[in-house]
């Protein structure tokens, strides 16, 4: 026989925890409800639309070993350092195309930052004219990179001499550099490519220096050499030949 | 009677004539000591026919790509330091059988640094340096110089730019190499890179990369570990080392 003081303590235990969970559900209902407002999506302010402007890819060919510059009309942002971002992930885009004449896989993604810096150098000239043959810099560019213009993207040339040269700092994703085809020519045609339109579209960056997931890195897949700074300044002839 | 004395008690005139004699002998053996020669050097008084002109040694560098922990590029299976041993080997015994000394940077799969590589074809004097590497990317071989801008010849070069002084003749050899392949009936690019290797060496140097062949529609026509294909790459660029060799000689 159950005595009666214990059926009159399990029934109150019972009732509280009955009107607990009624109290827990309704703080549940009002949580979700605050959420929900804190989700807002409604626009509150406009977007901004960056001007479509003209910029010139200095697109790789793996056939006959060449840079080709194609100009194509893009939304760029003023800003230099998302401007070159922006640039490179386009060129990246049409590597990682299924019919890629230098196919490389990753796309626009595969870019993770680009940090602009002024060139401590004052032997340098701004307008890409004069080269500089410091140990350990190497003049790399395709056809075309001397003749960007650069009122093309609305910089004035007053600008450039105010502001003098850039070294602009490309930062890949490990998983691009992982994923890069290996070979002398890829490699190569791929820094190459990055540089020249880099200073296509940016006259003033005149150096570039490459960085993987933020850390110095020997080579993109084995072969091109990354722990060098490369002049994006200096025309050099690549040839194509065939029998 | 010792000799000294019966040379002595000769009449003075031979006397004179032999103690010249001698005395020729002697200055001649210490220049050669100290010239490091071995060989004992002929009497001044001989009168001796000019001697034939000595070819100097002509040496080809091979250096096969990568190698040991470094496996390179995966090409259809193989492993990119695979193939540049191969060919590595195979146009050694070209060369060597046409009388052309050869040094590699490695003649089995062992870790070889990229300084050891230029410290090896510095140290041959060689006439030309050939990088081997290979690719499945592009189209036929790829000839690369490198992209150190031309100096000139200082006592003192800076490693990484050793090149610098020998860039020009580098480019002259990738010209031979070019016509040689193209007569071969193969497709060739031509370009400049940087590679650490071949940015130090003191030589002409060239890095010769391997790629398959393509069609027009960019499919593979011949693979790379197509033996014939080897070999065909293998006698153009010895070819083309002999006849580099001939224009290295020419006065």
């Amino acid at each position: 026989m159950i005595p009666r003081h214990q059926t009159i303590l399990f029934l109150v235990l019972l009732l509280a925890s009955v009107v607990m969970s009624v109290v827990l559900w309704q703080l549940r209902d009002r949580a979700h409800q605050r959420m929900l407002v804190g989700q807002d999506s409604a626009p509150t302010q406009a977007p901004e639309v960056a001007p479509v402007v003209q910029a010139t890819l200095l697109v790789a060919n793996d056939a006959d070993n060449s840079l080709l510059a194609q100009v194509q009309s893009l939304p760029l942002p003023q800003d230099p350092g998302t401007r070159a971002r922006v640039v490179l992930g386009k060129l990246l885009e049409l590597y990682a195309a299924p019919d890629a004449n230098h196919p490389v896989p990753g796309g626009a993604s595969s870019i993770a930052q680009v940090f602009l810096l002024p060139v401590v150098n004052p032997d340098l000239d701004p307008t890409g004219s004069t080269a500089v043959r410091d140990e350990g810099k190497f003049p790399l560019s395709g056809p075309g990179s001397g003749e960007s213009s650069p009122a093309t993207l609305g910089i004035e040339r007053g600008d450039l001499q105010q502001t003098g040269p850039e070294l602009a700092v490309v930062n890949l994703t490990g998983a691009f550099a992982a994923n890069h085809p290996s070979g002398l020519e890829t490699e190569t045609l791929t820094v190459l490519s990055i540089c020249g339109t880099l200073h296509a579209n940016l006259p003033r960056v005149t150096e570039v220096r490459f960085l993987v997931d933020g850390a110095q890195r020997a080579t993109l897949a084995g072969h091109a050499d990354l722990t060098r700074t490369y002049l994006a300044t200096e025309a050099v002839p690549t040839e194509g030949s065939h029998p | 009677m010792p000799i000294w004395l019966e040379i002595r008690l000769l009449p003075p005139a031979r006397y004179l004539a032999i103690r010249r004699h001698l005395l020729g002998w002697a200055l001649l053996g210490i220049a050669g000591s100290l010239a490091g020669a071995q060989a004992p050097p002929a009497p001044p008084a001989a009168p001796a026919a000019p001697p034939a002109p000595v070819a100097a040694r002509f040496v080809v560098v091979l250096d096969a790509a990568h190698g040991g922990d470094d496996s390179g590029g995966r090409l259809n299976g193989q492993a990119e330091k695979t193939v540049t041993l191969a060919l590595s080997v195979r146009l050694r015994s070209l060369l060597e059988a046409r009388g052309i000394a050869v040094v590699t940077t490695r003649d089995s799969d062992a870790t070889v640094d990229l300084n050891r590589r230029a410290e090896v074809a510095n140290h041959a004097n060689a006439e030309a340096c050939l990088s081997l590497h290979a690719t499945e990317s592009g189209n036929g071989i790829h000839l690369f110089a490198s992209s150190v801008a031309p100096a000139q010849s200082t006592h003192f070069a800076a490693w990484k730019t050793a090149q610098a002084a020998w860039v020009t003749r580098s480019l002259a050899l990738a010209g031979t190499l070019n016509s040689a392949l193209l007569q071969a009936g193969m497709t060739v690019t031509l370009g400049r890179t940087t590679l650490l290797a071949v940015d130090s060496m003191t030589c002409p140097a060239v890095a010769v990369e391997i790629a398959p062949e393509r069609g027009p529609d960019k499919k593979v026509t011949t693979e790379l570990d197509d033996p014939d294909y080897q070999a065909r790459i293998a006698g153009a660029l010895a070819a083309a080392l002999l006849d580099w060799r001939s224009e290295a000689r020419q006065p």
